[in-house]
């Protein structure tokens, strides 16, 4: 039985893997990608690995794969216009070449290593094994600064997303004005702070005066 | 199974995403090869946590599944501004970082 499973879900990721590398369309690619995850998942669940394994399909699957969807979506119209195959020739042939010599390599690394537990099927361990409270105490206690860097890189690597795909001024070519009923009960000329820092004012009153003085911006109608 | 059979999968799985990444000029498609690799590691990790019986190289596939994570990030994050400045999105005309 579990012979059946790893070569289905075995089967399953190296097509997903070929799907990903093959596919002309990135969106099919994502969607390539997300069914190579999912036999990634029954993998790591005959490896007692259940933990990491439901984080594969909730994390890995769900909300990365997600974001890759939108990234695509909002991308996909610009990719169709100048549509680009693969790289033909001979660096195909390189790169294809490249590839097999450094899978002939891995496996010969693997079936030449010295370990003798590469044959069997792993020790019998306690049932628990790889589930959350295991996961957890190693977690909390022997990989603690491990833990604690890592949640500082996810929230480097999220104000740095924030950053770079931000909207700069000078971009967008049309002007863009938000109008919030706030603005009309105000006098000309008082606005919120995040309105005199960018520049823009709400009412056409607020955009006659012009932007404050001191934003770097010119002032038309200076006085 | 054999813990060998995973370490062959997780070979092979790496070497498709390392092609992938060399044949492809779609940064998006680089991406998901990247993930390809990344991924193969995972597998080689926890298959040797199931050979010594021990979840330390579990610990290092979640690590790296949040490695991986931050670079979806930033990743998508640069195409998005690629595209915003109308640049072309292929990794063969954007060398201006070569030198």
């Amino acid at each position: 039985m579990t012979e059946v499973l790893f070569f289905i879900a075995a089967i399953g990721a190296i097509a997903g893997a070929v799907g990903v590398v093959s596919l002309q369309n990135p969106f099919y690619s994502v969607l390539a990608l997300v069914f190579h995850l999912l036999s990634l998942a029954a993998l790591f669940l005959l490896l007692q690995a259940q933990f990491v394994a439901a984080a594969q399909v909730v994390v890995y699957a769900g909300a990365v794969m997600v974001l890759y969807v939108f990234v695509v979506a909002y991308v996909g119209a610009a990719e169709a216009a100048h549509f680009k195959s693969p790289v033909g020739g001979g660096q195909r042939t390189l790169a294809i070449g490249f590839a097999l010599a450094l899978f002939v390599e891995l496996c010969i690394a693997v079936l030449g290593s010295g370990l003798d537990a590469i044959g069997t099927d792993g020790p019998t361990v306690a049932f628990g094994f790889g589930g959350p409270s295991q996961l957890g105490q190693a977690l909390l206690t022997k990989f603690l600064v491990a833990f604690e860097v890592a949640s500082y890189l996810l929230l480097i690597a999220a104000v740095g997303a924030v950053v770079l795909a931000r909207r700069r001024g000078g971009i967008h070519d049309e002007e863009e004005t938000r109008v919030s009923a706030m603005a009309f009960l105000r006098p000309p000329g008082v606005g919120t702070m995040a309105e005199a820092v960018e520049g823009r004012t709400g009412t056409p009153e607020h955009r006659e005066l012009g932007p404050p003085v001191g934003t770097g911006a010119p002032r038309e109608d200076a006085p | 199974m054999s813990i060998g059979w995973y370490l062959v999968v997780s070979a092979l799985v790496f070497c498709i995403g390392a092609g992938g990444v060399l044949t492809r000029r779609n940064p998006l498609v680089v991406l998901l090869c990247l993930e390809l690799m990344l991924n193969a590691a995972n597998i080689a990790l926890i298959a040797f946590a199931r050979m010594w019986g021990n979840v330390d190289g579990q610990i290092f596939a979640i690590v790296v599944m949040v490695v991986a994570a931050c670079e979806v990030c930033i990743g998508l994050g640069l195409v998005v501004a690629i595209y915003r400045r109308r640049l072309p999105i292929d990794v063969d005309e954007l060398r201006e970082l070569q030198g």
